[in-house]
């Protein structure tokens, strides 16, 4: 009887636990995919950006919102560095070309 | 006066704007061709085409060896056979072609004035296609490979003339092509002339980079490492992924203008397609 109780307590103290970590990781995948279009649209996605969201979806529909969150992190990273590396070629290219 | 002042400044602080956004493909061609036959004074300029093999004597020798019985010899025949089928309409792909299709690879991609955009010769043949109700090919593997094959093979030895008209729409798909081979891009912060210019000649892990120049002339190749042959398309993907950025669509304006701005930076090096390598 003392173990049902306890375990009823660990249980109604995970509850809230889990509902806050959900939103989090879902709006870190929101995040990842708002950079990762970006990067599209300047025709610069890297592929470890897509592996990552993938993996952030994956760990997420297995209610593993822990990793979720770590994957979208990531990948909001990979996306933040290629969008840097194309705005700035967008300019420097020139400067490889032989004159 | 002083509105003098400020305008001069203004006209010197823009004139190196300008001159960056001047396109001027004959000046580029010049300057590119240049800096390979400077780098590699001892390579013939019509050799540039061979890539690795005429860089590297080792894999010459073996490439000499391979080509006693070219790897790409069932692609050319079967090349041959689907170019002179009949469409189910009766209509072939000679049809829709400058002068029957023959002997005129060398002159693609083309810049279409009524489309605004650039066409390669896989493309032109997929229109084809698509005009007498057939299915699109792929533009990287498989039968396109082998039509592609077929048609190098008939202009092999002429000289690449792929023309860049006086039209600022075909000036712009020239100058995106030439932004897309220097623009690093990737995880691995790689640009095309990361290998194929700077690179050119030096060895990746067991590979002899190929340089850029006359680079396009051996397409379709035959690629051990595929075991297959490919278009340059399919090329264009591998380097892409290589350096760990996602590729575009195969039919994408970025390959189109790229493949247009390398077939021009080849321009009057004999077509040598189709190829094998490594």
């Amino acid at each position: 009887m003392r173990a049902w109780i306890l375990a009823g307590v660990v249980a109604l103290a995970a509850v809230p636990a889990a509902a806050a970590v959900q939103p989090d990781a879902a709006a870190a995948i929101a995040r990842a995919e708002a950079a990762a279009q970006e990067a599209a649209a300047l025709r610069d996605q890297w592929t470890p950006t897509i592996a990552a969201l993938h993996a952030a979806h994956a760990a997420a529909a297995k209610g593993d919102t822990a990793a979720a969150r770590r994957f979208a992190d990531r990948a909001t990273l990979l996306a933040g560095l290629s969008i840097r590396q194309a705005r700035e070629q967008a300019q420097l290219w020139r400067s490889a070309v032989p004159q | 006066m002083k509105r003098l002042l400020i305008l001069l400044l203004a006209a010197l602080l823009l004139r190196p704007a300008l001159a960056a956004e001047r396109v001027d493909p004959a000046a580029d061609l010049k300057a590119f061709q240049t800096y390979f036959h400077a780098r590699f004074p001892h390579v013939p300029p019509a050799d540039f085409v061979n890539g690795p093999y005429a860089m590297d004597a080792g894999m010459r020798a073996q490439w000499q060896q391979i080509m006693q019985f070219p790897p790409y010899q069932f692609a050319l025949d079967h090349g041959k056979e689907l170019f002179a089928a009949a469409f189910p309409n009766g209509h072939h792909y000679a049809d829709c072609l400058p002068h029957g299709g023959i002997g005129i690879a060398q002159n693609y991609p083309r810049f279409d004035p009524k489309t605004g955009r650039v066409v390669t010769l896989e493309i032109a043949l997929n229109r084809c296609r698509v005009v007498n109700g057939l299915k699109k090919l792929k533009l990287t593997t498989g039968d396109m490979d082998d039509l592609m094959a077929y048609l190098t093979d008939r202009s092999h030895g002429r000289p690449v003339a792929v023309v860049v008209p006086d039209d600022p729409r075909a000036r712009a798909a020239y100058e995106r092509g030439k932004e897309y081979f220097y623009a690093r891009r990737g995880q691995l912060n790689f640009s095309c002339a990361s290998c194929h210019m700077q690179g050119a000649g030096r060895h990746l892990r067991g590979d002899v980079l190929a340089p850029a120049l006359g680079l396009i002339a051996s397409f379709p190749i035959y690629r051990s490492a595929w075991g297959s042959m490919g278009t340059v398309v399919r090329r264009f993907i591998g380097c892409n992924k290589q350096v760990r950025a996602v590729p575009q669509r195969a039919d994408s304006e970025d390959y189109r203008d790229l493949e247009y701005f390398l077939a021009y930076m080849s321009d009057g090096l004999p077509v040598a397609g189709p190829g094998a390598r490594p």
